[in-house]
C-alpha cells in the first residue's frame, strides 16, 4: 500500500503542475538576468571609469545589495514596500528582487571583465580616432564580454536555483508546487523532492556544460 | 527606531543564531569541501568519480531543496530540529562550492611540489598536508573569502524551517509590529555587520595579492 502510495505521487497531473512551474522558474529566470545583463553593465561601467564620487556612491550601493541575503531583498520587496505604497504582484515583486540582486552580482563581473582588458586597447582606439563611448561600444565590451560568458553563466545558474526563494512570498514556480503536491500527501514528500532535484539538476547541469565549453572555446 | 528598541532582544537573538549556524557551517564545508577537493585530484578513478558527482549535485541543486529533505525527509528518521537541518543543509551547500575552489588552487600548485615531497620520501598523504595544500589556500583564499560571504547570506535558508535565525526573528517582529519597513530594514543592517567587513577585507586582500604578483 505505501509504494502504491508513493506511486501515485508521479501521477500525470502532478508531474504536469510540477512542469508548469518548471516554466515559471526557468521565466523569472530568464528575464531576470536579462534586466540584470543591462542594469549590471551599466552599474559596471559607470564603477569603472571612476567618475569622482558618483562612482564610489555607485560602487557603495552595489556593495550594500550584494552583501545582503536574496530572500531579505525579496521578503523587502513584496512585504516592506506596501508600507511605502508600493504594491506589486507577487510575480513582478519576485522579477524585481531578482533584477536588483543579480545586477549587483553581475556589475561585479562586468567591472572585472573591463579590467581584464588591456590598456592597449583603449589607447589604441582613441588613437584611431575613436571618442570614449565609441571605443566602449566597438571595442572593449565586445572583447569583454567574451570573456564573460561562463561567469554570466555562472550567475544564471544561481538565479534557477534562487528563484527558489520566491515559494517564501508564494510564487507558483516550481519549489511551490512541489510543496503543494505533499501537503495532500506526506508520503509524497520523498518522490516530490526527490523529482524536484532531479529537474533542478538536469537544468543546472546542462547550463554548466554549456558554461564549460565556452571556457575551453575561449581559452 | 523604537522598534529597535522594542524588539532588541529578539533581533540579538536572531543575530546569535545566524553567527552560529554560519561558524558551524564554515567550519564543517570547510571540512568536507577540503576532503572532497583532495578525493578530485586522487588518482584513484573511482575517488575522482565519487567526489565529482558529490561537488556536481550540490551544486546543482537550490539549497532549500537540500534544507526541505533534511527538515522534512531525514527528520523524520533521525530526530532533528530546523536549526539543525539548515545548518547541516548549509554545510552540504557550501562545502560543494569550497571543494571547486580548493580543487582549483590545488590544480594551481606546481606539479613539481608533489614530485619533490615525494622524492624527499613523505607519503602522499604528508605531502598533500605539508607542502602542496598550504600553498594552495593560499591562492585560494579570496574566493573562499566570497564563498564564506555566501555562506553567511545563505544562512537565511533556516527562515524556511523555523531556525531561530535573523531572518526568521525578522519575519516575526514584521508580522508582529506590522511595520514590516522598519523590521526589514533593521534585519539587513544586522546581515551587513558580518557580510560587510568580510566583503571589503577580501577586495583589500585581492589588491594585496595582486600587486604581490
Amino acid at each position: 500500500m505505501v509504494t502504491l502510495g508513493i506511486l501515485s505521487a508521479f501521477s500525470g497531473d502532478n508531474i504536469n503542475y510540477l512542469l508548469g512551474g518548471l516554466v515559471i522558474t526557468v521565466g523569472v529566470s530568464v528575464i531576470s538576468v536579462i534586466i540584470s545583463l543591462i542594469v549590471g553593465s551599466i552599474i559596471g561601467i559607470i564603477q569603472f571609469e571612476e567618475i569622482p564620487y558618483f562612482s564610489s556612491f555607485v560602487g557603495t550601493i552595489n556593495n550594500i545589495i550584494r552583501n545582503l541575503p536574496l530572500l531579505l531583498i525579496i521578503f523587502f520587496v513584496y512585504f516592506a514596500l506596501p508600507r511605502i505604497g508600493i504594491h506589486l504582484p507577487i510575480f513582478l515583486a519576485t522579477v524585481i528582487a531578482m533584477s536588483t540582486f543579480e545586477s549587483a552580482m553581475l556589475a561585479e563581473i562586468v567591472r572585472g571583465g573591463l579590467a581584464s582588458i588591456d590598456i592597449g586597447q583603449f589607447e589604441g582606439a582613441r588613437a584611431n580616432g575613436l571618442n570614449n563611448m565609441e571605443t566602449m561600444w566597438y571595442i572593449i565590451l565586445p572583447q569583454a564580454y567574451k570573456k564573460m560568458i561562463p561567469p554570466i553563466i555562472s550567475q544564471l545558474i544561481s538565479l534557477v536555483k534562487d528563484t527558489s526563494l520566491a515559494s517564501g512570498i508564494v510564487l507558483a514556480e516550481m519549489t511551490y508546487r512541489g510543496q503543494i503536491v505533499y501537503a495532500q500527501n506526506s508520503t509524497y514528500i520523498v518522490p516530490v523532492l526527490v523529482m524536484l532535484t532531479v529537474v533542478y539538476f538536469l537544468l543546472n547541469y546542462g547550463l554548466s556544460l554549456i558554461a564549460k565549453w565556452f571556457d575551453k572555446k575561449l581559452a | 527606531m523604537g522598534l529597535l528598541q522594542n524588539y532588541f532582544s529578539t533581533f540579538l537573538q536572531g543575530f546569535g543564531y545566524t553567527l552560529l549556524s554560519s561558524v558551524v557551517a564554515l567550519v564543517g564545508s570547510m571540512l568536507l569541501g577540503t576532503l572532497f577537493a583532495i578525493m578530485q585530484v586522487l588518482p584513484t578513478r573511482w575517488m575522482q568519480i565519487v567526489g565529482n558527482i558529490y561537488v556536481q549535485i550540490f551544486r546543482n541543486i537550490p539549497l532549500l531543496i537540500i534544507t526541505l529533505f533534511l527538515y522534512l525527509a531525514v527528520a523524520k528518521v533521525v530526530k532533528m530540529n530546523g536549526f539543525t537541518a539548515g545548518t547541516i543543509a548549509l554545510t552540504l551547500y557550501t562545502s560543494a562550492f569550497i571543494a571547486e575552489t580548493v580543487r582549483a588552487g590545488i590544480l594551481s600548485v606546481d606539479s613539481g611540489q608533489m614530485e619533490g615531497a615525494r622524492a624527499n620520501g613523505l607519503k602522499f598523504g604528508q605531502a598533500m598536508r605539508y607542502i602542496v595544500l598550504p600553498q594552495a589556500f593560499r591562492v585560494a583564499l579570496p574566493s573562499l573569502g566570497n564563498q564564506f560571504i555566501n555562506l553567511v547570506k545563505n544562512s537565511s535558508i533556516l527562515a524556511f524551517v523555523g531556525g531561530l535565525d535573523l531572518m526568521y526573528q525578522g519575519n516575526m517582529v514584521a508580522a508582529n509590529s506590522f511595520d514590516t519597513f522598519t523590521a526589514y530594514i533593521i534585519v539587513g543592517i544586522f546581515y551587513l555587520v558580518l557580510t560587510l567587513p568580510l566583503s571589503y577585507y577580501m577586495q583589500y586582500l585581492e589588491q594585496h595579492l595582486k600587486a604581490k604578483a
